[in-house]
Parts: C-alpha cells; structure tokens; sequence
C-alpha cells in the first residue's frame, strides 16, 4: 500500500537530540524512544500502515501538553495526537521525523451534570465508559461506533464517529457541546459551551471530525440523554437485496424514525450466526434489523406499522424478538461481523462509502461484479438507515500481491460511491487511507479552500501533517486531478 | 419571477466584478433579518431569484434548495410528504428563504429536543472570496471527507461566502402535538423543565413566559397522550403560542427596549438583569427587553456562563455579539481571510474583522 507522504519539515532533530529536550518537561517515564518501546505505536487499526514516530510522548497534565506543543512549534516537529489507536483509517499513523502523543493518561470523567445532562471527560476516556458511568442516572451518550469497548472519546471528536443509532441520535457533532483544545503554539483554548449554541464560527463542528488537523482535544464535554423506557428489535429476512432496500425506504417514508436500521447481506449473515449463533435465517439473501425505542406506547403503535409494512414489502419472515435475551443475541450477530469477517479470512479491509439509500441495488450489483472480477469475497454489514456500507474484502495478505488488488478493489468500491452521488467514508476517517481518493471527490479549489482552513489553525502544518487533505501534487500524481474541458485546473504545477 | 431558476453563473459574475472593484457586498434575499448582525457599509447583493427545490425524496430525508428559495415553499413541499424542516425555524417575515435562515443559523422551540439549524445541514454549494464555486458536504447522513465546511457556513451570517443552494436532513412531522399548562413560577419552572429532560418524555417545546411553564409534547398519539396523562397540567390548543414564540410576536417582544438574546446552560436560575424575561430551550434561552447596558448584561450571563447577543434594536454598530477571547477572534480573523481574502462578503458583520 502506498506510504504517507513524510512530511516536508526538516527540523533537524536526531531522536536523540529530540529524546532530551522532551526529557526536560516531562518525566522521564513520559518520553519514550527506544524502538521496543515505541513499536506499540507504530499503527492504528489500519495495520496495514505501519512507521515508528521520532520520539512518544505520554503526558498527563495539561500543562505538559502544552510543554510539548510549545517545544514541537519552536522546533518546526511535526505531532501526531492518538487516542485508543483503533482509527480505521491510518488517522493516528505515527511521522517518521515526528512526534506521537499519546492522549491515553488521560482517562478520567472530570464531572457530571445530572441536571444540566452532561459529562466532563478528558480525551482519553473510552466512549462506553461514559454511558457505563451514569448509567445509575438513567442517563446514557448516544454515539456507540462498534467499537465503543475500546475506542477513547478524543478519537470519536477527531473522527466524528457514529454508530448503530445515528439515524435517530447523530454522530459526535450532535452530541458534543464544548471542546478544550491546545493550538499548535500550545494555547489552551476552549471551544463550544456549556448553553446550546455559542457565539461566532461553530468551530465546534469544525474540529469534528477534522483528524487531528487543527488542535489536539484535551477535554470534551458530551450531552447525555435519557434511557429510552423501551427497546424492540424486529427481524425480517428477505429472499432479495432490492426488496430488503424498499422496505427501508417505505418505513422512512411512512414517518418511522428507528433508532436502529441495520442491512446484512448472506455472507454476513453465515459468517456470524456461525460465530456467534444469533438464530440468523441463514438462508436469507438479506436481513434488516429495525430497533424501535421511546415510550411503551410508542414503541407500541410503531411496531405494529412496521411489521405491516415488512409484511407488505414481501419480507419471508418477520420475528420481534421476544425478550431481552433475543434482543441481545439479535444484535450480538451485526455487532460481531468485524470479527466474523477476521475468522472467515486471515485479513480482511473495511470500506466506509455512504450513499444515498436508492442507489443501495446498483452499487451492490457493481460490487458483486467486481467482487466476482478480482476473485475477492466481499461480505456487506451496512448502516441501511443512513446510507453507510461496510463491504468487508476478504484477502490473505500472505499472498503476494494480493494487497494491491485489494486496495486497487477497494479503490473501484469508493469511486461506485461518488458516481452514486455518496462520499468515500462516512464515519471511519480519510486519515492516510483514503487520501487518494480525496482528489476525485473534491476539485482543486475545493482542496485549496481545505488547506486555507488548516493554515488558519496551523500556518506550519506540523499537526498531523499529510492526513486527511491531499495536496495537488499527490493528486496530480495518483492521476485522478478532475479534468474540466479538457483542460488541467492548475497546468503549472509539476507532475511525475 | 420564477419559481425555478438557477442564476448563479450571474452570481459569480458579479462577485467577481465585485473581487475586481474591490466593492464589499451584503447579501440580501427576502430581507426578514436584516436587523440581525452588525451594521455594515456595503453595496445590496440581491441573490433572491436564485431559487427552486433541486432534489427532494422523503424515502431519504433529504431535500436541496437553492439559498434564494422562499422558506415557506420549503416547508409546503415538505408537508406534502408528512416531513418537516425539525429546527423549527422563525420568519421574520413573508420573504424569509432558506439560504438566509441557515446563514443566519436561526432555530425555534423545537431546537433542544431535535437540534439546530447546524445538526441538519449535510451540505452546501458556495461562492467564496474568491469567484469560485465549491461544494462541501454532500446529500448523505454520513459525510466525514474533508473539513466541515457546511456546518461551518451556518450561522456565519454570509462572511465566508455566498451560499448557492443547501442539502439538508428532514424528519416526519409527528403524528400527534399536544400543549400543558402549569401554573409555577420562574425559578421552579426551569428546575421543572430540567427534570422532565432528564425523563424519557416525548418533549418538543418547553418555556416559561412570565406568567406559565407551556409543555408541548409531540410523536405517536399513543405516546403523547400517556405522558400527557402522566405529567398532569392542563391540555391547551397550543399552535398560536408556539408560532407567536417562534416569531417573536408573543406579547412580551412589544416594546421599544432592545431585545437581549442570552444563551445560557439550561439550568441556570433566573438571572439578575433589569427588564423583562422569558425563557425558552427549556431553560437554554432566555430573551430579555431590557434597556440596561450591554458590558453589564454581558458580564452577567458570562458569569453564568454563557453568551448574550444585542439580537433586535439598540446600537448597531459596535459589539452586536458576544465579544471573543482573543486567540479565538484571531482564528475567527484566519478563516474570514481563508474563504474571503479581499472581504467582499458581508465584511464586519459578525465582528469587526470578520
């Protein structure tokens, strides 16, 4: 797969040199260089990418953090921030000639507000700790990506993640109310508060999801909201994906907002009920898993309208699960098709495309193609409700060669997304991964506009240099720049 | 004028001529918020015949219009599929467009319980300083490509660029929409409206108007009638009020004071400011017609935390907004120059500056 770009920086620094001067503003502990020690950090969940940063740092006060900064800045070193390290998409990939920071000591819920309904927590908390923690409040933080066991709250802000019930609870965007964040000249800054708006630039939504780019998070204040009184999960097994896609539609457009809407397609379903023995129809072409929750009555007079219209979309088979047990097992089967996918094939890649939900057919149709095409299984779990597919590529990475076909694959799937009218990741990240294919969803002048954004937080790029924004050059060079007319928007610049 | 009509290479054309001159221009369509923001001296930019619905299937939740498109056609295309625009958002009057209720990033009662103007945004096309046409976001639920430019625009009062047409989520309009009243005062009432938050009720509206705490409660009938059951108070015909609130033409706005918006966290007690209050957001709002000076109504809400705006009336022409930190305005300064390098668009509107 291709390497990041390193950055342009020279600064000099030898790793040792670097070594000692973090060595005194932090403690010795704190400053990690040896190879041994480093090598815990030389990827995120994307392993496929893989480099040893200069020097790690894993600071535990605030003032610490702005030590660094200050130092990096003066220095011209480029950071790196990292979470939990369980990005999908290269995000928190260390730079060769950088610094990597780790957020990981700083892992306490600070406050919280059983009244005003939110928590205080510093970057490094894990996502599932905070529900965990006031849950005695009956109170709850809606964003739950897969995996919400591991992954830290810091690394859902940089990525604005999701989950399975973004359709009715939004993303990290919707749920976050105030940022603190240190600048690269090592400011502390606080951003967002703690009323519903706040005034100027909502530079709140700004730094979500902006990976690292523009600061380093080192405090977020989450909204929390109240337990829903009940949950019900249906099942409804279809012999056709177009039908199973209908039926989404319909329950939609009849005025059902599910707090869950979940699309697996056959190979997904045997690869879990395998692994996990969620009591799957195994021999459905498609399954949708559709959550109602609210009140009793609520829930109550929405389900019978949907098992109305699975019945009328032409579902096989339609269970509500009985109790909680089979709620849970229900779910434990989607949950776990990450891992079923990792006992099917020694490795396999996790696309992120999202579109819009009519296209759902023919961009499955195309995959299948190119699936058949390549000699490549695909398995598809997918975010019916809002339109975001995860085609999981199954490959052994022990072939050689086969890595290349796989991203040269998944690089066919992400472009299907566009042409479809979608985006290439909708909650995982461009990070390094997808950072080619940046150049064919945005024109120059829109990348141009992306880097100005960046120098307005970070005139040197020295945070996370080389993530998430292409420069021309790189897309010039993955040949992909937008031709307008016949003619190349920026025919001076150098290509090779 | 037409109902449908895609004029934005004329658009271009005249920022360009106006990038060329160096003439700032201020974006104007139905004109329903111009009291909004600072005062500012530039040339009227009229963008309202740039208009139309673009896309619209309720099957996805998705519409796009263009900026010049009247709100109300917006909200009557919506309402022929059973879906609603979920921010609620005021008028101001008959010609308010879409374009400029995101610009001015404005949202009615509804705001705590579905979101803001800001939470539906999925995407925008814009013209920024530079005469060059751009699109961010897209027409998608899930959209993590690129910085977030499109949440970005909203709010910014048209200081980084001219927005040419938005995507935005929409949700089902629910089946049911009942009001309670509750005879308590202030102080109570906003513990009161805490405590129901914190519940799972279906709550769509709650505010205190001086007199009563109104409650409106909306989804299945099933769901609302029980809680309303459960709840007490007493059922009213509500509608009026809630668009008299949104509108801000319930009787409390009368009056020649300048009309304070104060954003504060939702369980702060009733604030120690001359004039009159009514709270709104479930306690997160509080619009207040006071004469007393803008230093010390800003301090005070500071204190509690949270930010006031001069919204409607009084002078225009210093600090309208609450006044930033100095590292944030200086970032603020950054990305006016980022999107409008010559401040063509709507220049010191926000802030001096900006």
């Amino acid at each position: 797969m291709q390497n990041s770009e390193t950055a342009a920086v020279d600064h000099g620094l030898d790793r040792a040199a670097l070594a000692k001067m973090l060595r005194q503003i932090l403690p010795a502990e704190a400053v990690l260089f040896e190879e041994e020690d480093l090598r815990p950090y030389e990827c995120d969940g994307l392993t496929a990418y893989r480099k040893l940063p200069l020097v790690a740092v894993l600071p535990d006060t605030l003032e610490q953090v702005r030590a660094v900064m200050r130092l990096c800045y003066e220095k011209n070193v480029p950071v790196v921030a990292r979470g939990a390290g369980t990005g999908l998409s290269g995000g928190a990939l260390p730079l060769e000639n950088g610094v990597l920071l780790s957020l990981a000591k700083f892992n306490r819920i600070l406050e919280v507000d059983a009244v005003a309904r939110t928590a205080r927590v510093q970057p490094g908390v894990r996502n599932l700790a905070i529900s965990e923690s006031v849950s005695h409040l009956d109170l709850y933080y809606a964003p739950d990506p897969s995996s919400q066991i591991a992954c830290s709250i810091g690394g859902n802000v940089a990525e604005n993640a999701g989950g399975l019930h973004c359709l009715k609870y939004g993303l990290t965007v919707h749920n976050i109310i105030e940022l603190k964040m240190v600048t690269v000249e090592g400011e502390l800054i606080v951003i967002g508060g703690r009323g519903l708006d706040s005034p100027g630039y909502d530079l709140l939504a700004l730094m979500t999801g902006s990976e690292g780019m523009l600061g380093v998070i080192v405090e977020v204040t989450v909204k929390l909201l109240p337990k829903p009184e009940c949950a019900r999960l249906t099942l409804a097994a279809f012999d056709d994906v177009e039908k199973a896609g209908a039926a989404v539609g319909r329950i939609i457009a009849d005025g059902i907002i599910p707090a869950g809407l979940e699309m697996m397609d056959n190979a997904a379903i045997r690869a879990t009920d395998d692994f996990v023995q969620a009591g799957y129809p195994t021999d459905a072409v498609a399954i949708l898993l559709c959550e109602l929750d609210g009140t009793e009555q609520e829930v109550g007079d929405q389900l019978q309208q949907v098992r109305a219209l699975l019945d009328d979309c032409g579902a096989t088979e339609v269970r509500v699960a009985r109790d909680e047990d089979e709620r849970a097992r229900f779910w434990a089967g989607r949950k776990a098709a990450f891992p079923a996918a990792g006992r099917l094939s020694p490795d396999y890649y996790c696309m992120d495309g999202t579109i819009p939900r009519r296209e759902l057919p023919n961009v499955l149709a195309g995959m299948g193609a190119m699936s058949k095409e390549y000699g490549l299984p695909i398995m598809n779990v997918f975010h019916a409700g809002d339109g975001n597919l995860h085609p999981l590529i199954l490959y052994d990475a022990n072939v050689p060669g086969e890595i290349e076909r796989v991203e040269e694959l998944g690089s066919k799937i992400l472009q299907l997304c566009i042409d479809a009218g979608g985006t290439i990741t909708g909650e995982h990240g461009v990070g390094i991964e997808k950072i080619n294919q940046m150049c064919v969803q945005f024109k120059s002048p829109e990348l141009l506009q992306f880097h100005a954004v960046k120098h307005a937080f970070d005139e040197h790029e020295l945070l996370n240099p080389g993530k998430a924004v292409p420069t021309l050059n790189r897309c010039a060079e993955f040949g992909a720049m937008h031709v307008h007319e016949g003619k190349l928007p920026f025919p001076d610049i150098e290509r090779f | 004028m037409t109902d449908n009509a895609d004029i934005s290479a004329d658009l271009k054309t005249r920022v360009e001529s106006a990038i060329a001159d160096r003439t700032p221009l201020a974006i104007v369509a139905g004109g329903t918020k111009q009291f909004m923001g600072r005062m500012i001296q530039a040339e009227d930019f009229d963008v309202s015949e740039h208009r139309g619905v673009i896309s619209y299937e309720a099957s996805e939740l998705v519409l796009t219009a263009r900026a010049g498109t009247p709100l109300s056609s917006v909200e009557a295309t919506l309402a022929e599929k059973g879906q609603m625009l979920p921010f609620e958002p005021p008028y101001f009057g008959h010609g308010a467009t879409l374009g400029g209720t995101v610009a001015c990033g404005l949202s009615g009662p509804r705001r705590p319980y579905a979101g803001a103007v800001r939470d539906f945004v999925l995407g925008v096309t814009l013209i920024n300083g530079k005469a060059e046409v751009l699109r961010f976001g897209g027409e998608v639920m899930k959209n993590v490509a690129g910085y977030d430019v499109s949440r970005l625009v909203t709010g910014a009062l048209g200081t980084l660029g001219l927005m040419l047409d938005v995507s935005l989520k929409v949700l089902p309009v629910p089946a049911e929409d009942l009001t309670l009243t509750f005879d308590m005062d202030f102080a109570e009432a906003i513990q009161q409206m805490n405590r129901w938050a914190a519940r799972p009720i279906p709550i769509s509206g709650a505010c205190h108007d001086g007199e009563q705490l109104r409650l409106r409660l909306s989804g299945t009938a099933g769901g609302v009638n029980t809680a309303a059951e459960r709840l007490g108070g007493e059922r009213q015909n509500g509608e009026d009020f809630w668009r008299d609130l949104r509108e801000l033409q319930l009787r409390f706005f009368d009056g020649d004071d300048p009309l304070w918006r104060l954003s504060v966290p939702p369980t702060t007690p009733p604030l120690a400011l001359p004039g009159r209050t009514l709270v709104d957001w479930g306690g997160a709002l509080r619009w207040l017609k006071s004469d007393a000076d803008g230093d010390s109504i800003r301090s005070v809400v500071s204190t509690a935390g949270g930010h006031a705006t001069l919204f409607k009336g009084g002078d225009r022409t210093g600090q309208v907004f609450h006044p930033l930190p100095a590292k944030l305005l200086d970032i603020h300064r950054r990305l006016k120059r980022a999107f409008d390098p010559d401040r063509i668009f709507n220049p010191g509107k926000m802030y001096e500056g900006v």
